[in-house]
């Protein structure tokens, strides 16, 4: 007998997934597609998504294979392998993890699957009842979401169950049209990566200037990589809303300081921060490395409160704070999870970091880079350092592009299969 | 405008950052202060990579470096002006 699904916004053969009434796909005739003319103003206050069951908009439509743990991998990837069009998200944990480190796996798992990026899930684990956390998390969103343990059935019987489900939420999934939404409600993260000094000169100000400008019209912003604001700790203070939250962020960044940094130190964090790639490209010392980071911030934001990794933001509309690596893959993951659907990436050496669900947009304005590497950039600022491109300029041109992204123009991480999805991990398991 | 060899943040900095490839010692470098666009010319006096720091006066061994009007570590070395200024001769003074 095949495994019984756990189930939450779904019945297999009485859902919410029958086609819509009256709508059959034709076969039309091939026609050249017309351009339509640009209307430069007016693009840049709105995109077109998918507003999902809980009122979030979406950019990307996916279909997502969710595997509760390690063990599961296979079946999911299996599953994803059957029914086109659908994808698997493997990791490494899920395992006699205890504390706040599985609930930090729990809140990266039910945040992914919660992503507005996300149009449905089907969650898959060796046994019931943590699959059972996973499945009722993302639920709470009223998104499609089904389950399945393998242990008792096996994998064979859960891949070909979990196919039939697959098939009906990606044909489902497959029909859900955009909607023209107000710029306010996209969620935009960031997260520099293979930073060099060009970076805090141009690409990581650029990416400031879009906040400058977008958090005002009432996005949510978010950046984060506690260890790389060293050196930089006192204007990242300096940088709250309020003196309480920027207290609660010195709290946040000196208790990493203290309890890992300390603790686990060899000379100092020179071979890591800045890594090997930072130092290649000319950045000295991690507090050089701390000050271009944050340019990502602009000039006028302020953040209005601290986020635990892979948290929700609850306090409206702003700029937030999370605490993560600065590791690329677990800091985007995190993001993601938090519920952010676009991801702008400054990179100085080419870091080539996508997401499976959520576009990374990379921004350079190294000139090498963009000679040796340029399949990897979205949007090039190079000409920062020529001074024939001033940052508002450039600011515009990353808006441009992150609205082009949202309607649906593939990243060059998505183009070239980059989906580094990768769960942060407090301690070791049990 | 001239294309610039070397950026500079502030005015206080005593590092700018080479901006072109290819830059051979003894270059005749245009520079330019970001925060106004103000310029200056400086002689480099090795081949320095682009990314890479140069000293905008001399630096005594010990002596703070400056980057963005902050704090950003200390030279171990003494650095003459116009000099490549990377980890064989600064490093943070955190750890």
């Amino acid at each position: 007998m095949a495994s019984a699904p756990i189930v939450a916004n779904f019945s297999l053969n009485r859902n919410k997934l029958k086609p819509v009434k009256g709508r059959w796909i034709e076969a039309p005739s091939f026609k050249a597609p017309i351009r339509r003319k640009r209307r430069a103003d007016a693009a840049m206050d709105h995109f077109f998504g998918w507003r999902r069951e809980n009122g979030r908009v979406g950019v990307r439509n996916h279909v997502v294979l969710l595997p509760l743990d390690d063990l599961s991998n296979a079946a999911c990837e299996a599953v994803a392998n059957n029914i086109k069009g659908t994808m698997a998200l493997p990791h490494a944990y899920g395992r006699l993890q205890f504390g706040a480190d599985l609930d930090l796996h729990f809140r990266t798992l039910i945040g992914t699957g919660s992503n507005p990026n996300v149009a449905a899930v089907i969650v898959i684990g060796i046994e019931d009842s943590w699959t059972k956390v996973v499945v009722e998390g993302i639920a709470k969103t009223g998104k499609p979401v089904v389950g399945f343990g393998i242990e008792g059935h096996g994998d064979i019987a859960v891949i070909a169950k979990a196919s039939y489900v697959a098939k009906e939420f990606v044909q489902w999934a497959s029909e859900l049209q955009r909607e023209k939404c107000d710029i306010s409600e996209l969620w935009v993260s960031t997260k520099c990566g293979e930073s060099d000094t060009t970076t805090g000169l141009s690409s990581c100000p650029t990416v400031g200037n879009m906040y400058d400008k977008l958090i005002p019209k009432g996005i949510y912003g978010v950046f984060g990589e506690t260890s790389e604001i060293t050196g930089a700790e006192h204007l990242c203070k300096a940088r709250a809303a309020t003196p309480d939250v920027g207290e609660r962020w010195y709290r946040m960044w000196k208790a990493y300081q203290d309890d890992v940094i300390e603790a686990h130190k060899t000379s100092d964090l020179s071979d890591s921060q800045p890594t090997k790639g930072n130092i290649a490209g000319g950045l000295t010392t991690i507090e050089e490395k701390a000050l271009g980071n944050l340019e990502k911030i602009g000039r006028e934001c302020k953040y209005i409160d601290i986020l635990d990794p892979a948290e929700a933001p609850a306090k409206g509309p702003g700029l937030y704070f999370m605490d993560t690596s600065s590791a690329a893959a677990e800091c985007v993951t995190l993001m993601a999870a938090g519920g952010y659907v676009v991801h702008t990436f400054p990179t100085g050496q080419g870091n080539v970091i996508g997401n499976p669900i959520v576009p990374v947009i990379k921004i350079t304005g190294n000139p090498k880079t963009m000679r040796t590497m340029p399949e990897h950039i979205d949007v090039d600022v190079s000409g920062i350092l020529r001074r024939d491109l001033t940052i508002p300029e450039a600011g515009d041109a990353l808006i441009a592009s992150i609205i082009r992204t949202a309607n649906g123009r593939l990243t060059a991480a998505e183009a070239l299969g980059h989906r580094e999805f990768v769960m942060t991990k407090l301690y070791r398991s049990a | 405008m001239t294309i610039p060899h070397l950026l500079v943040h502030e005015h206080k900095d005593t590092v700018g950052v080479v901006v072109v490839e290819n830059l051979k010692a003894g270059t005749e470098m245009l520079a330019v202060v970001t925060a106004d666009n103000s310029s200056f010319s400086l002689a480099s006096r090795a081949d320095i990579p682009i990314g890479h720091k140069v000293a905008l006066k001399d630096i005594r061994k010990g002596d703070t470096i400056w980057k963005y009007g902050q704090d950003i570590g200390k030279a171990v070395a003494d650095i003459a002006k116009g000099e490549h200024v990377h980890v064989h001769n600064v490093k943070t003074k955190r750890w």
